[in-house]
C-alpha cells in the first residue's frame, strides 16, 4: 500500500531506458546523425543556439538530437552545459556593417546601395509541399546543387539606417566613450530596472515564440509601435578578441548572424523634434523571424525612455523580462508536476474545515432566520 | 561542512580527487568561481537575516523550479566529508529527491543517508524533518518563489521598495480578509514570517505546520531560489515569528488520525486514498522519522519478549 512513493530510484532507470528506445524509433529506418542534423535542419540548429546562447553548431546538433526533435528541451541541454564553462573575457563588438551578406532587404527604400538580395528565404516558395523530397533523395540526381553558386556581391553594403541617419531624420545611436560597459545577464542577476543593453541581452536569449507574439500585439495596437522594416541581413561576421599576451585584436573565427534594425515614428518631445527611432533584434544563425520580433519588442519597452505612455504589458519591463526565458518558464510550469502532497494536504484540512465550519453556521443560522 | 580543504582546492586538484565521480566537471557540478560568487551572496544573507540576496543564479541540468536554487547553495557549501540526505515532501524516495541526492553523489562521491541524525546538510522541498536538528548541520531549503508579497504586489522593483521600508501593511489586510471571509487565515503552506523581527520572508511553501520548526532552530537554515536568483538565510537561533493577530494567533494544523505506520500523532500525515470507495489511509510524511519510529516499536517488542522469555 505504502509503495506509491518506494523505488523512486528504479523507476528512473526504467524511464531513461524507455526514453532511449523512444528517441530511437523503429531501428529498421537508420540511425540519424548529428552531422546531418548540423546540415540539413539549420533553422532548427540556429534557433538552439540563440536561445542556448551557445555558438556550436555541433553541440547544438546534438542537443536536437537527444532532445528528440525538443527544440525548447534541446536549447535546456545546451544551456545547461553552457554554465559549466569558464568564461575567458569578451570578444570585441561585432560589426555587421563588415558582414559576408547572404541575404539583405530593406522595406523602406526600393534601392539601397549594395543592393537587395534575397538570398535563402521561404518567403516566395508558395508553401506547396514538396512531395519530391518524399522519395530518398539522390544528390547526384539533383542538378539545382550542382548548378553554380552566384558569388555573394563583393561591394560595401553600408546599413540602410546609416543614410538616414545622414540626415538626422533617425536617432542617434553612437556608443558614448562614458558610457559604463554592458551588463552580462549570464554572470549577473536581472535586475529592476533593466537598462537597454540588458534587455537586448534577455530578448537575444528569449524565447521566439514569447517575442513573436509580444511583437505581434505591438503590431495589433498593444503599444505605441509603428514600425518598417529597415533593414534585415543575415551572413556571417569575423569575431575578434583581444589577447593579453599579443595587446591586440586577433581574429579568433567566424559565426552567422541575423540582424534586423526597425524604425518607427517617434512624434519628438518639449526639446526634441519628430525623428525615428529603432527598434533592433539580433540572433546566431539564419532567425529572421526571431530578429524581427525582438526588434519590435525591443522598440517597445522603449517607451519609458521615450516618454511614452505605459499601456500594455509589451511595454512593461519586469513583465516583458521576467517572462521571456523558455528554460525559466519551461521548468516552472513543469514543475507542477512534482508532487505537492504536502502542501495538498494543508488545503485539504483547512477546505474540509471551513466546509465543517459552514455548515454549522448553516444550521445554527436558519432557525435564527425563521425566527426572526 | 564547507570545509576549508574545498576551499583551497583548485578545480584539478578535485578532478584528481578519488571521490570524483563524474569526469569532465567540477566537484559538485559549478566552478569554483560560481561558487565564490554564491558563498559571498550566502555570507551577506547570514549577515542580513531573512533579507533576499540576489545572485547570478546558473542554469543548472535540472529545470528551474525543480530545486535550482537549494542545487546551487548545496554546491556552493559541500565538501568531501560531508553527508548528505534530500527530501521532497519530507520523503527521501519521492523521484525528485532521488534525482538530486543521485546528482551530487555522481559529482562529489560524498556519503548521502536517509537517516536526519546522519547528515551534515540537508536539501528539502516543502518540508523541516521532524526530529530536532543540530548545530552540526545545515538545512537547504529549494523556494519557487522567494518573495512573501508576490500575490499581492508582483513587480519586484516595488515589492524592494516595502521591503526597505518595511512597508507590510499590504500583508496584514490579506490575513485580516481572510478571516473576515473565513473566519479564519486561509493560508497553509508557505505562511508568511517575521525573521528576527525585521524582514518579511517566505518559508518556502512548507506547511503551516512546520513553521514553529524555523524559530530558534539550532541549525543553518539556508534557502535558494534559483529562477528566481535570490538567497536568503535564517543563521542559528534566529527568532522568526509567523504572522498572526492578538485575537487570531497562528495555529498549526491538526489531524484527528494517527499515523497508520507507526502511530505518530505529532508528525505531519500525508494522506493517501487506497481503494475505489475512497477508504483513506494517513502516514507520516517524514519517511525517516517514521521508519525509526517503527524500528523503535520493534525493538522495545523484541526486548519485552525477551525478558518475557
Amino acid at each position: 500500500m505504502y509503495v506509491a512513493v518506494k523505488g523512486g530510484e528504479r523507476a528512473i532507470e526504467a524511464s531513461w531506458r524507455l526514453l532511449d528506445e523512444a528517441r530511437r524509433g523503429d531501428t529498421r529506418v537508420p540511425e540519424l546523425s548529428v552531422a546531418q542534423i548540423r546540415e540539413q535542419m539549420r533553422l532548427a540548429v540556429a534557433r538552439v543556439m540563440a536561445e542556448g546562447s551557445v555558438y556550436d553548431e555541433e553541440l547544438a546538433a546534438l542537443a536536437i538530437k537527444q532532445a528528440a526533435g525538443d527544440l525548447v528541451e534541446a536549447i535546456f541541454l545546451l544551456r545547461a552545459w553552457r554554465t559549466t564553462l569558464p568564461r575567458f573575457g569578451y570578444t570585441q563588438p561585432v560589426e555587421t556593417e563588415n558582414m559576408v551578406v547572404e541575404r539583405r532587404i530593406s522595406a523602406t527604400f526600393k534601392d539601397v546601395p549594395g543592393g537587395q538580395v534575397l538570398g535563402a528565404t521561404y518567403d516566395y516558395t508558395q508553401r506547396l509541399l514538396d512531395f519530391a523530397l518524399l522519395a530518398e533523395a539522390d544528390d547526384a540526381a539533383n542538378s539545382a546543387l550542382l548548378a553554380p553558386r552566384a558569388t555573394p556581391p563583393e561591394e560595401p553594403m553600408p546599413r540602410v539606417l546609416s543614410l538616414l541617419d545622414k540626415e538626422g531624420l533617425i536617432e542617434q545611436e553612437t556608443c558614448s566613450p562614458e558610457a559604463r560597459e554592458p551588463g552580462d545577464l549570464s554572470r549577473e542577476p536581472l535586475a529592476f530596472p533593466a537598462d537597454r543593453t540588458v534587455r537586448l541581452q534577455n530578448l537575444a536569449r528569449g524565447d521566439e515564440g514569447f517575442l513573436l507574439a509580444m511583437g505581434y500585439a505591438t503590431q495589433r495596437g498593444y503599444a505605441h509601435s509603428h514600425p518598417f522594416a529597415g533593414e534585415i541581413r543575415f551572413g556571417s561576421v569575423s569575431v575578434e578578441m583581444v589577447l593579453d599576451e599579443l595587446d591586440e585584436a586577433v581574429e579568433i573565427g567566424e559565426i552567422e548572424l541575423t540582424e534586423c534594425q526597425m524604425i518607427n515614428q517617434f512624434a519628438g518631445a518639449k526639446d526634441v523634434p519628430p525623428k525615428f527611432t529603432q527598434g533592433y533584434g539580433l540572433a546566431f544563425g539564419h532567425s529572421e523571424r526571431k530578429a524581427m520580433a525582438m526588434a519590435l519588442v525591443d522598440r517597445a519597452l522603449r517607451a519609458e525612455e521615450l516618454g511614452e505612455t505605459i499601456a500594455s504589458p509589451t511595454q512593461d519591463i519586469e513583465f516583458m523580462l521576467s517572462h521571456s526565458d523558455n528554460v525559466e518558464a519551461s521548468g516552472f510550469v513543469q514543475h507542477l508536476k512534482l508532487p505537492h502532497y504536502v502542501d495538498f494536504q494543508s488545503e485539504l484540512e483547512l477546505v474540509r474545515r471551513l466546509r465543517a465550519q459552514h455548515e454549522e453556521n448553516a444550521d445554527a443560522g436558519a432557525p435564527n432566520k425563521e425566527a426572526a | 561542512m564547507n570545509a576549508p580543504d574545498t576551499l583551497r582546492t583548485t578545480a584539478a586538484e578535485v578532478a584528481s580527487h578519488e571521490t570524483q565521480a563524474v569526469s569532465g566537471y567540477n566537484f559538485a557540478y559549478l566552478d569554483e568561481q560560481t561558487k565564490r560568487m554564491l558563498r559571498r551572496a550566502l555570507l551577506k544573507a547570514v549577515a542580513v537575516p531573512g533579507y533576499q540576496v540576489p545572485f547570478a543564479s546558473r542554469e543548472m541540468p535540472l529545470p528551474y523550479g525543480w530545486g535550482t536554487g537549494g542545487i546551487q547553495v548545496t554546491a556552493a557549501i559541500i565538501g568531501a566529508k560531508d553527508t548528505l540526505k534530500v527530501i521532497d515532501q519530507g520523503s527521501d524516495d519521492t523521484t525528485n529527491a532521488v534525482n538530486i541526492r543521485r546528482f551530487f553523489a555522481r559529482t562529489t562521491g560524498v556519503a548521502t543517508t536517509r537517516r536526519t541524525s546522519e547528515a551534515s546538510i540537508v536539501q528539502t522541498r516543502h518540508r523541516i524533518p521532524e526530529s530536532p536538528l543540530t548545530d552540526k548541520q545545515i538545512l537547504v531549503y529549494q523556494v519557487p518563489m522567494p518573495e512573501p508579497l508576490f500575490r499581492l504586489e508582483p513587480r519586484v522593483a516595488e515589492c524592494k521598495k516595502l521591503h526597505a521600508l518595511a512597508d507590510y501593511g499590504l500583508i496584514s489586510v490579506k490575513l485580516y480578509e481572510d478571516i473576515v471571509q473565513h473566519g479564519s487565515i486561509a493560508t497553509t503552506y508557505d505562511y508568511p514570517v517575521t525573521v528576527n523581527g525585521r524582514y518579511l520572508t517566505s518559508p518556502s511553501p512548507i506547511p503551516k505546520f512546520d513553521n514553529p520548526k524555523l524559530h530558534m532552530n539550532a541549525a543553518l537554515q539556508l534557502f535558494g531560489a534559483g529562477r528566481e536568483r535570490r538567497i536568503y538565510a535564517m543563521p542559528p537561533y534566529t527568532p522568526v515569528k509567523s504572522l498572526d493577530f492578538d485575537d487570531h494567533p497562528f495555529e498549526v494544523e491538526r489531524w484527528d488520525e494517527c499515523c497508520a505506520l507507526c502511530g505518530s500523532r505529532e508528525s505531519f500525515l500525508d494522506e493517501m486514498i487506497v481503494d475505489d470507495s475512497g477508504k483513506r489511509m494517513f502516514v507520516c510524511s517524514d519517511s525517516d522519522y517514521c521508519h525509526e519510529r517503527r524500528e523503535d516499536i520493534d525493538a522495545r517488542a523484541t526486548n519485552e519478549s525477551g525478558e518475557n522469555a
